[in-house]
C-alpha cells in the first residue's frame, strides 16, 4: 500500500432518498493514520455519508473509493477491513457481552480460538471484563457503547467508522470513550467519526469537515478552522434583560463581528481584554463580562447558523 | 495490545463459511427454554397421529390408494404429519424468528457491516431452520417405524425428502417474512398454514375432492410434500416423485432469491 493513496476518497458523492437529497456532492479524502471528523447539525448528511463509506448504502451518484476499491462491487472485501460503530447500538440481545464479540468475530471468519483471545483483550480494553457473561440488555448506555466500539475492533480494522460515538453518554463515559479512541489513533488506526459535539471534534480530530444541508461548508484542522472562520478570542457581554439590542448599536465597529443573542452579545475580537477596555471606555457597564478563546462551536454556529434544524 | 500487534486476522473463504457463521450465531444463542419449544414442535404431529390417525382411523378402517394398495388409515396419515411437521418447524424459524431478528432486534443491521451479505444471511438462517426441521423429522420417523407404520428402509429414504420439504418451506417463509409489516400479518400466515395442513391430502386423499378443487390442492407445496413422503413411506411405484422433488427444489431457490433480494433492499438503504 502506498502512503500517498488516500484510504477513503469521495468525489461529488451524492445520496438521495426519493426526492430528498441527503448528501449533495461532497469531496472528501481521508489519509492513513489520521482522525477525520464529520461535524454538523442533525440532518446534515453525516450518517448517510458514513453508511456509504461503510459499504452498506450504495451511493446515488459521484465517485467513492475505499481502500482503493469500489464499495458496491467489493463490499465484502472492504467491510472485512473496516470497523463500524453505528449511531444506534445494534448489539445482539440474545447473546452475552463476550458472545457478542466472539460471534461477531466469526462473521469475519476469525478462528474460534483467536476470537476468544481477541474478545478477552477487547473486553479489557473497554473495561467490561467484569460484565463478560452478562446479557446486553441490563448494561448502561455507556457500557453498550463501549461494547459496540469493542465489537468494531474485533477484526483488527484499518479504518474505524464511528457515528456519533458519545451521543447520549454521561461525562464520565464520554471521557472514557475519548481516551480509548485516542489510544487507537496512537496505534495508527485511522478513525472517521461524526459528531455534533465541538469538544469531541477538537479532542479527537486531526482534520474535519463541517457539513450542512448535505454539503461541506468548511474543511481543515480544528485550529485552522477557528483561525479562518472566527477570531482568536470572544467577549461575551450580558446586559440587563431585553436591553441587548439597545446596547448592541453602540458596539458597532468593535472587533471583527458583533452577534446579538437574546441573552447576551458576542464580540469576535483578536484581543479580548483590549475590547473590554474599549467597552468600558464607551461608558457601558455590562452585568457580566466573559473573555474566552474562540472555539469550534463559534465556527460551527457561524457556518451552520443558530436555527434549530430538527 | 489492541490494534496492530496481532497479524491481519481476516480470512476470506467465501459464502459457505459466512453462511455457517450466521447459523453458528443461532446455536450460540440457544438457551434452555428453546429446547422446550423444540419439544412442543415434535409433540404436535405425534398427537395428531394418535388422535386422528389411530383414533379416527379405527372408524375409517383401511384405505385403498390410487395405485390399488391397501393401507391402514394411520399409515396413510403418518407421512402427511411428517411433511407438515417439517413445514411447521422450518416456518416457525424462518417467519417469526427471522422477522423478529430483522425488524425488532436489528440483528442483520449489525451483520451486514461485516463481510456477510444478505444472501448468506438467508442461507445461514435457512440452514439453521433445516436443522430444527430435520430433528422433528428424524424423531417422527422413529415413531413411525416403532408403530409399524413404515419400514426402516423407507424411513431412511423419507428422511432426506423431509429435509427437502423443510428447505422449501423455510425459503418460502423467509421470502414471505420480508413482506410482513407487523406481527398482525402473521395471523394471515397462520390461517394459510392451517388451511394447507387440513386440505393438502393430509387426512383425505385429494382424489376425493371435486376435479377443480383437486387441481388447486395438487398445486400447493404441502400437497407435493405429502405426496412425495407418502409415496416413499407406503412404497408407491412410478416416477411422479420426480415432479415433487423438482417442485420443492424450485420453491427453495425462488424463496431464497426473493428473500435475499428483499433483504438487500431493506438493509442496504
Amino acid at each position: 500500500m502506498t502512503i500517498a493513496q488516500p484510504l477513503i476518497q469521495a468525489r461529488g458523492l451524492v445520496k438521495r432518498f426519493g426526492d430528498f437529497t441527503a448528501v449533495d456532492g461532497i469531496d472528501v479524502e481521508v489519509r492513513a493514520g489520521e482522525a477525520f471528523g464529520f461535524l454538523g447539525p442533525n440532518g446534515a448528511g453525516k450518517s448517510s455519508t458514513m453508511r456509504m463509506v461503510g459499504c452498506i448504502s450504495p451511493p446515488s451518484g459521484g465517485e467513492l473509493r475505499i481502500l482503493g476499491m469500489d464499495p458496491v462491487r467489493d463490499g465484502p472485501a472492504i467491510r472485512a477491513r473496516l470497523g463500524v460503530c453505528p449511531q444506534l447500538d445494534n448489539l445482539d440481545p440474545e447473546l452475552t457481552v463476550r458472545e457478542n464479540l466472539t460471534t461477531y468475530a466469526r462473521y469475519f471468519g476469525i478462528p474460534r480460538r483467536v476470537a476468544r483471545e481477541r474478545a478477552a483483550e477487547l473486553l479489557d480494553f473497554v473495561q467490561l471484563t467484569e460484565r463478560a457473561d452478562s446479557k446486553v440488555e441490563p448494561l448502561s448506555g455507556g457500557m453498550k457503547r463501549r461494547l459496540t466500539i469493542a465489537r468494531a475492533l474485533v477484526n483488527n480494522p484499518e479504518i474505524v467508522l464511528l457515528d456519533e460515538p458519545t451521543t447520549g453518554l454521561d461525562p464520565q463515559a464520554r471521557h472514557l470513550v475519548w481516551e480509548r479512541l485516542f489510544r487507537l489513533t496512537q496505534q495508527g488506526v485511522t478513525l472517521v467519526l461524526t459528531t455534533h459535539y465541538m469538544d469531541e471534534a477538537e479532542q479527537l480530530c486531526d482534520r474535519l469537515v463541517v457539513m450542512d444541508g448535505g454539503r461541506i461548508v468548511a474543511e481543515g484542522s480544528p485550529r485552522a478552522l477557528i483561525e479562518e472562520h472566527s477570531t482568536r478570542e470572544v467577549v461575551e457581554l450580558r446586559f440587563a434583560a431585553d436591553s441587548q439590542e439597545a446596547f448592541a448599536g453602540k458596539l458597532d465597529g468593535l472587533g471583527e463581528r458583533v452577534e446579538v443573542l437574546p441573552d447576551r452579545i458576542l464580540l469576535y475580537v483578536a484581543d479580548g481584554d483590549a475590547a473590554v477596555a474599549e467597552v468600558t471606555a464607551l461608558g457601558l457597564v455590562p452585568a457580566s463580562v466573559l473573555v474566552r478563546r474562540s472555539s469550534l462551536e463559534d465556527v460551527f454556529l457561524h457556518l451552520t447558523g443558530r436555527t434549530l434544524v430538527d | 495490545m489492541v490494534g496492530l500487534v496481532l497479524p491481519r486476522l481476516v480470512s476470506f473463504e467465501g459464502a459457505p463459511r459466512r453462511s455457517a457463521s450466521v447459523a453458528e450465531r443461532n446455536f450460540t444463542s440457544l438457551k434452555s427454554a428453546y429446547w422446550l419449544v423444540l419439544f412442543s414442535g415434535f409433540l404436535e404431529p405425534v398427537l395428531y397421529l394418535f388422535s386422528i390417525g389411530i383414533g379416527v382411523g379405527a372408524l375409517v378402517g383401511d384405505l385403498t390408494l390410487p395405485g390399488g394398495r391397501v393401507v391402514s388409515y394411520a399409515a396413510f396419515v403418518a407421512p402427511a404429519m411428517l411433511a407438515s411437521s417439517a413445514m411447521t418447524g422450518a416456518l416457525a424459524e424462518t417467519t417469526f424468528n427471522f422477522f423478529g431478528k430483522m425488524k425488532y432486534m436489528k440483528l442483520y443491521d449489525g451483520i451486514i457491516a461485516t463481510p456477510v451479505q444478505p444472501f448468506e444471511i438467508a442461507l445461514g438462517e435457512l440452514g439453521w431452520a433445516m436443522i430444527r426441521g430435520s430433528l422433528y423429522s428424524a424423531a417422527f420417523l422413529v415413531v413411525m417405524v416403532v408403530m409399524g407404520l413404515t419400514g426402516v428402509g423407507a424411513a431412511v429414504t423419507a428422511f432426506p425428502a423431509a429435509v427437502l420439504v423443510g428447505f422449501a418451506f423455510g425459503a418460502l417463509g423467509m421470502a414471505v417474512a420480508t413482506f410482513m409489516r407487523s406481527w398482525q400479518d402473521f395471523d394471515l400466515m397462520g390461517s394459510a398454514q392451517f388451511t394447507l395442513f387440513l386440505f393438502s391430502g393430509t387426512f383425505v386423499p385429494a382424489e376425493a375432492y371435486p376435479a377443480v378443487l383437486r387441481w388447486a390442492v395438487e398445486l400447493t407445496p404441502l400437497y407435493r410434500s405429502v405426496h412425495l413422503i407418502r409415496g416413499i413411506a407406503v412404497g408407491a411405484s412410478g416416477w411422479s416423485w420426480l415432479l415433487d422433488v423438482a417442485y420443492l427444489l424450485v420453491l427453495t431457490a425462488v424463496g431464497l432469491l426473493v428473500a435475499s433480494q428483499r433483504m438487500g433492499r431493506l438493509l442496504y438503504k
